[in-house]
């Protein structure tokens, strides 16, 4: 499969996802659940998973995936990016089912499919710096009967999952525990965030009995695999999301006239709107860029997810900014639809590390290992 | 596909096998790349191509340029990039086409685009230099500048007025004419740098067999239409691996000079080669996913993130630099004197990168417009080219 050659199937899901999302999310959708508890249908997530199957599009189908790849969940997330749609695909999609299809664990074969049939839903409850996993940030232990103790902050879709997929450190070393988020020994108290649709809490576990997920042997690395492909699909969120706002922001410049002209005609606001499209689209390849990458193994995993986040984060940031200003005074009303995708774009871009964090990586995997194999020719003066 | 994939793989190594470019004359292997069909694979069989999907080039270069082949568009460019596929588009008959462009292909004949003028820069439909009829023959006379290799050029790709009465766009024609003719005088234009890559070139009553008109009188906007989206996909469409290209020369004087190291430029260099890879990754995705077509005005955000981040690259590097990279080498350089110089001369020279073959200001007005489907601007030239207010 050529790196950014889509099959026919792949246009086919996505314009299924599009249609979905067109009728299920979007902004009416996003403003009747955003301030309920949950803030989200639960009955369009079960559609999401049972009638659309595109909560484990990458999952194999002996573990009730799909069988597909990474490339068809990042399109399917796009497309729901782009209508906002609420529910926890954060936790659950991009972060839970991707470290469970990685490990090996008991819970792994009880949980996957139901969260892939939206039966269930998952948070991720393992703290990362911009991230990247460390062991030495878990503040949850383990005791020798797998009795979990600790808090863990912010996680993202933590309040209304059924299911906590915790790091915890025991006697034998660091392990991924899935916890019964509604059972004994759990406390969760949902935090406000900036973006409604994508709500955390603070969970305490007190002796709360866990499932082994990943032991000792492979829990790092199963975090990081999920971390990885966690940032590839947000990337690929962040695409679908950008896209919605810069049509929203053409055709605004397209039909609102000022000075007996449309907006658009004016090179201040028309090359703003060109500089947003070259952004997107330098986005769209990073982000698919990194979704082959896992999927082929084409590019390191570590390098193409950051150029991936670096990328999407600052465009989606850019666009949703530049998207309030090409609209001018309506779009800073609550009643537009502006700053839900604005809060949605503040938020992604903090997530699993900012664009500066993973810049930040990027520079240490290319420009602290480059070598000069010839010396740049620098005038000297002489000649 | 798979199949046509094949054929143009096993014609490009019957060529390089039966033409080793090491050893054979440039003319003599050019000549059989063109004979196989792999000067243009999306063009006919018989001139150069053999009627396959463009993206199937990639094909072909990989083979001929492993083989030690050279890039043809580094010796021809005007010909190669811009030359070909208007006279394959718009040339009156085959026999024509093909007396172009095989010498073309071969280097043989060098070509050169004559299209902007003192006058007509960014606005370029507005340009003043005449053809006017005389029998089968058309006259031509005026001035054009920023011509490169006009010196060594055979054929010019040339855009003339040929009815100064009617709106701008629509008074155009397109020709070609020989540089070799009488009345055309190439004067090299001496630039910032020091060289001359340019030229003016002046046009005093020289001649023009009508059989040498591309496309329609009065059609020459149209086909110059041609010409520069594949300039523009030429200028940002090159095929490269990750940390190729320009970016090389900066990371390249990072990993060179430890000592002139600071925390801020590393973040600089660092935001400067994810551009670069992101602009990289989006024109694979673009090649990857082209069709039997022509170039689209997508072209343009290559052209004018390749052109800015080249800016960028090079302030960087003297940046970098410091009081080193104030010196220079020659203001006087040879005539044929490689315009890949050292970094300082590639600093110089990156500032035009944002002007030729269409500003950033262009550029981002046919995003907006052309991809975008934003409103154009109100106009002031809309009638007869004569009344237009110059100066």
């Amino acid at each position: 499969m050529a790196e950014f050659v889509f099959t026919d199937e792949q246009v086919q899901l996505r314009s299924a996802v599009r249609k979905f999302a067109g009728e299920q999310a979007g902004e009416t959708a996003a403003r009747r659940v955003m301030e309920s508890d949950p803030p989200y249908d639960a009955a369009v997530w079960a559609r999401l998973g049972a009638e659309l199957g595109v909560l484990g599009l990458s999952v194999s189908e002996a573990d009730g995936g799909a069988g597909g790849t990474l490339v068809d969940q990042a399109i399917a997330v796009e497309e729901l990016g782009a209508a906002l749609t609420c529910g926890p695909l954060f936790g659950t999609v991009y972060l839970a089912i991707p470290a469970l299809v990685a490990a090996s664990g008991a819970a792994r074969a009880e949980l996957l499919g139901d969260l892939v049939e939206g039966r269930r839903t998952a948070a991720f409850a393992v703290p990362d710096r911009a991230g990247v996993f460390d062991p030495a940030l878990v503040t949850v232990a383990v005791d020798g009967d797998g009795a979990l103790t600790g808090t863990v902050v912010r996680v993202v879709d933590g309040g209304a999952a059924d299911v906590l997929l915790v790091a915890a450190t025991g006697p034998d070393g660091l392990g991924l525990y899935a916890v019964d988020a509604t059972g004994p020994g759990v406390t969760r108290t949902a935090l406000g965030t900036l973006d409604l649709t994508r709500p955390q809490a603070v969970v305490e576990f007190a002796g709360a009995p866990g499932t082994l997920v990943a032991g000792p042997d492979e829990a790092e690395r199963v975090i990081t695999q999920a971390l990885q492909v966690g940032a590839a699909l947000l990337a690929a969120e962040q695409v679908g999301a950008g896209q919605h706002l810069l049509d929203l922001a053409v055709d605004y410049a397209k039909t609102r006239l000022q000075f007996g002209r449309p907006i658009g005609s004016f090179q201040a606001v028309k090359h703003k709107l060109a500089d947003m499209l070259v952004d997107l689209e330098h986005a769209r390849s990073a982000a698919y860029h990194s979704a082959w990458a896992l999927t082929d193994g084409t590019d390191d995993p570590a390098v193409a997810t950051s150029i991936a986040q670096a990328v999407a984060s600052a465009a989606f940031s850019r666009i949703a900014r530049d998207t309030i200003q090409v609209l001018g005074g309506i779009g800073f009303t609550w009643e537009h639809q502006a700053h839900l995708y604005f809060k949605r774009a503040s938020t992604d871009a903090a997530l699993l590390g900012s664009a500066e964090a993973h810049r930040g990586r990027v520079a240490e995997l290319v420009l602290d290992t480059a070598t000069a194999d010839r010396d740049p020719w620098v005038a000297t003066g002489l000649g | 596909m798979t199949s046509d994939a094949d054929r143009v793989a096993d014609l490009a190594r019957r060529v390089v096998a039966e033409h080793d470019p090491n050893t054979v004359p440039l003319p003599e292997y050019l000549a059989a790349c063109y004979d196989a069909g792999l000067s243009w694979v999306q063009f006919p069989e018989g001139m150069g191509g053999l009627g396959v999907s463009r993206g199937l080039q990639a094909v072909a270069d990989r083979i001929l340029q492993g083989a030690g082949g050279p890039v043809p568009l580094g010796l021809n460019p005007m010909g190669y990039g811009m030359a070909a596929p208007t006279i394959r588009e718009h040339a009156q008959d085959d026999v024509l086409k093909k007396s172009w462009l095989r010498p073309l292909a071969t280097t043989e004949h060098i070509w050169c685009q004559l299209f902007s003028e003192p006058g007509a820069g960014s606005d370029l439909a507005g340009l003043a230099t005449t053809a006017v009829a005389d029998g089968a023959e058309w006259v031509v006379n005026g001035q054009k500048v920023w011509t490169s290799l006009a010196h060594r050029a055979r054929w010019g790709l040339l855009l003339a007025r040929t009815n100064p009465d009617v709106p701008k766009h629509k008074g155009l024609t397109y020709f070609v004419i020989d540089m070799h003719g009488p009345g055309v005088e190439a004067r090299p234009l001496r630039q910032m740098t020091g060289q001359a890559e340019f030229n003016e070139v002046y046009f005093t009553d020289a001649r023009i067999p009508d059989a040498h008109r591309l496309g329609g009188v009065g059609d020459g906007w149209r086909v110059a239409m041609t010409t520069l989206m594949n300039e523009r996909s030429a200028l940002g469409g090159s095929g490269n691996r990750r940390g190729a290209g320009p970016i090389a020369d900066a990371v390249g004087l990072w990993a060179a000079r430890p000592d002139l190291r600071t925390p801020v430029l590393r973040d600089r260099l660092t935001q400067l080669w994810l551009r670069a890879e992101a602009q990289r990754l989006t024109s694979e995705r673009s090649r990857a996913t082209v069709g039997v077509g022509g170039p689209g005005p997508e072209g343009s955000i290559g052209k004018m993130v390749g052109a800015e981040l080249n800016q960028q690259m090079y302030e960087w590097c003297m940046d970098f630099l410091g009081p080193e990279g104030i010196l220079y080498h020659t203001y006087n350089p040879a005539e044929d004197a490689d315009w890949r110089g050292p970094i300082q001369q590639r600093f110089l020279r990156s500032r035009a990168n944002t002007i030729e073959g269409g500003t950033s200001e262009v550029m981002r007005n046919i995003l907006g417009e052309r991809v975008l489907g934003l409103p154009g601007d109100l106009r002031a030239d809309t009638m007869a080219w004569k009344e237009i207010p110059r100066g």
